[in-house]
């Protein structure tokens, strides 16, 4: 039998027995829709870490010192690592590691808590040196006012929301109030309108710097001092940024002039970084830079490290997904051998009569397979609509829930091509599997027999 | 349509048997039967229930398989054929009209008629067209839509006359072909049966129980008892089996 006419008999078959059919498959729909839901929320929430990971950057390393550092692969605990493993991240290997081949620019972290002066009133905040290379990433390219004028300029930029502080405005801050209500106003804050009040004015920061040279007995000097810095820009730093609510950001240059005491000061006797930040040619040469750092003795973790881990993460999530999604696919697919048992045991001299006129025993398992098929092609398709809506229906509640905290909504949940069709197909693969057994057993049926059935 | 004695037989059935196991005792439904059937004939088999002629039908329309013994139909020996053979042996060499008619209930009669011919993987357009003509000639051009259920039982046996003569079979294979009809429409669907073995020229073996009707329209008679081929018959009929 040619396939159309195969399909129009299956279909035709289908329809006799709409009701018992469409219950049928609907179950297999209910088994797509709890598959693809399950599974588009397992990719939906892997690319939302992804895409988060990636504004990081792909084509930045940081490298640690290794003995600070457990996170780095090295020993936290002093006593069990081994000092000759140990090299101190200082200028000298920070100079070492730019000139690796594929490396633009390997710069320390510099980042320390300040305390600022402007005008009566001092606050807290944490400080960050960047370098000019950052001017053209996406956190900087809409600041009010404009970028720092030289790396060696006492120039500062502000978040948003430490001018909104420092400008008297009353501004919850996490730890303060509640999260809901600082998301919520920092929101609403409007970095134009602080960056006209804020702008050129003059900033004081007090600070620990640490006195070059050890003394006797490996101790240090250290003393407070006081430098002024010219408010240049207010930035509106988003939640998914990287540098959100980091205070104020200093050129990097200047800010390492300072000498700002670090946390890793007192074990060690020459100055040392907490962290390089290394800039490479394009994400390709990561890797090659990862494995040459980490053999001069540091530690090193790229954002490629990170999603390596989260894919081989995910992958383990969304099987643990799928296999509870495919549950009710394999209890539909019962009900699918169950309909086409019933349809034989019905059609029994229907099928006496078909072979009586010529129908082989392929044509007539090629009938029912059609019909299992056919329900899996339907089901697969509405069901994978159903999961689509029960989706869109979890990320709907997810961003109520996430607007009322204040939050950027989200896309927690995502229907890529590829599942859709692979749902589909599962469901047509399913579908055929369940209808083996009952295509094979009504091919079988002995015509004579089946004729005499009433 | 006179039968042709100097070509080959159009059925030869040697020494053939079926038995079947019914708990410990064995039913000889056909107990060695040998006999030939010219290509062009009409022929009566005859007998009480039970007596095999339905069983020995089914083996001539390859239905059934023997336990012993061969039948060859037109060269071709069933005993032989694989499974997906004798399915193609009935698709285009055998046709059958079944007593209680047989047709689909779920299709209409030109759904029904056209069934046989999409087995043959015959295009749509053309099956449609030839299965629209086969129930015109039979007298259902006003009822090509309707279902089997919405049809008196003279319609429903012409319409699956019609079925079983589609693919243009050389051995028409009628099972009490009248068995269910009033004693007027059964004359109808004699008369239709003549009237189509004489224009195609095939061979018919009719089983029935009713001897008058066998001698009005068969050109040969055959009488089985249990099984067995007793009686042979060379009839005249009446009603131009013989034309």
């Amino acid at each position: 039998m040619k396939t159309p006419d195969l399909l129009d008999l299956a279909t035709r078959n289908l329809r006799e027995s709409i009701l018992r059919n469409s219950l049928t498959t609907i179950g297999i729909s209910v088994g797509v829709a709890s598959l693809v839901s399950m599974m588009s929320l397992g990719i939906g929430l892997q690319r939302m870490i992804s895409v988060r990971l990636e504004r990081v950057g792909f084509d930045l390393l940081t490298v640690m010192n290794r003995a600070n550092n457990p996170m780095a692969g090295g020993g936290g605990d002093l006593s069990q690592s081994n000092p000759a493993d140990e090299r101190a991240l200082d200028e000298a290997a920070r100079l070492e590691i730019e000139k690796l081949p594929g490396v633009v620019e390997a710069y320390p972290q510099i980042r320390f808590p300040g305390e600022f002066a402007f005008g009566d009133l001092t606050r807290r905040a944490i400080s960050t040196g960047l370098p000019d290379s950052v001017k053209t990433t996406d956190d900087f390219n809409n600041v009010k006012g404009r970028f720092f004028s030289s790396q060696q300029a006492a120039e500062a930029m502000i978040d948003k929301t430490f001018a909104a502080e420092l400008l008297g405005k009353n501004v919850a801050r996490p730890g303060r109030g509640i999260l809901k209500k600082a998301l919520a106003q920092t929101a609403a804050l409007d970095a134009g309108a602080l960056a006209k009040e804020i702008l050129g004015k003059d900033l004081v920061l007090n600070y620990t710097e640490r006195l070059a040279g050890n003394d006797q007995a490996g101790g240090y000097s250290v003393l407070p001092r006081q430098t002024t810095l010219k408010v240049v820009g207010v930035l509106d730093i988003d939640m998914q940024s990287r540098y959100f609510r980091m205070g104020v950001f200093l050129p990097l240059k200047f800010a390492q002039g300072l000498r700002v005491m670090q946390f890793t000061d007192p074990r060690v006797t020459t100055p040392v970084y907490n962290n390089l930040i290394v800039r490479v040619k394009d994400s390709a040469h990561v890797q090659a830079v990862e494995d040459t750092v980490k053999k001069m003795g540091f530690g090193a973790f790229s954002i490629q490290d990170a999603m390596r881990s989260l894919r081989q993460g995910f992958a383990v999530f969304d099987m643990f997904l799928g296999v509870f999604g495919s549950l009710a696919l394999a209890v539909a697919s019962i009900g699918i051998v169950n309909t086409l048992v019933m349809a034989i045991l019905e059609r029994r001299r229907e099928i006496g009569i078909m072979k009586a006129i010529g129908a082989s025993d392929s044509d007539v398992k090629r009938v029912f397979f059609a019909e299992a098929g056919a329900m899996g092609v339907l089901g697969g398709v509405v069901g994978v609509l159903l999961g689509w809506l029960i989706g869109r229906a979890i990320s709907f509640g997810t961003n109520i829930y996430l607007t009322r905290q204040g939050a950027p909504n989200v896309e927690v949940w995502y229907v890529s091509w590829w599942l859709v069709g692979g749902a589909i197909g599962f469901a047509v693969v399913v579908s055929l599997l369940a209808g083996w057994y009952p295509a094979s057993r009504a091919s079988r049926l002995d015509p004579v027999e089946a004729l005499r059935y009433q | 349509m006179t039968p042709n004695s100097s070509s080959p037989p159009a059925v030869r059935i040697d020494n053939l048997q079926r038995h079947f196991q019914m708990g410990t005792s064995v039913v000889r439904a056909v107990d060695g039967i040998t006999l030939e059937v010219a290509a062009g004939d009409f022929v009566a088999l005859l007998g009480a229930s039970g007596s095999g002629k339905s069983s020995l039908l089914n083996l001539l329309a390859g239905l059934d398989r023997p336990t012993a013994g061969s039948v060859v139909v037109h060269g071709k020996d069933l005993a032989q054929l694989s499974r997906n053979e004798l399915a193609g042996y009935r698709l285009r060499t055998a046709g059958m009209v079944f007593q209680s008619f047989n047709l689909i209930p779920t299709m209409s009669l030109v759904e029904n008629v056209e069934l046989p011919m999409r087995f043959a993987e015959v295009d749509r357009a053309e099956r449609l067209s030839l299965a629209k003509k086969a129930l015109e000639r039979v007298g259902l051009a006003p009822r090509l839509a309707h279902r089997p259920t919405e049809l008196s039982g003279g319609e429903q046996q012409r319409a699956a006359i019609a079925r079983a003569l589609i693919n243009h079979p050389q051995l028409l294979l009628a099972d009490e072909p009248t068995g269910n009809l009033d004693s007027r429409t059964g004359a109808e669907i004699m008369n239709l049966i003549v009237e189509c073995r004489a224009a195609l020229g095939m061979t018919v073996v009719m089983v029935t129980h009713e001897r008058a009707l066998a001698e009005r329209y068969a050109r040969r008679m055959l009488f089985l008892a249990d099984g067995k081929l007793i009686d042979d018959v060379v009839n005249s009929p009446e009603n131009g089996a013989s034309r």
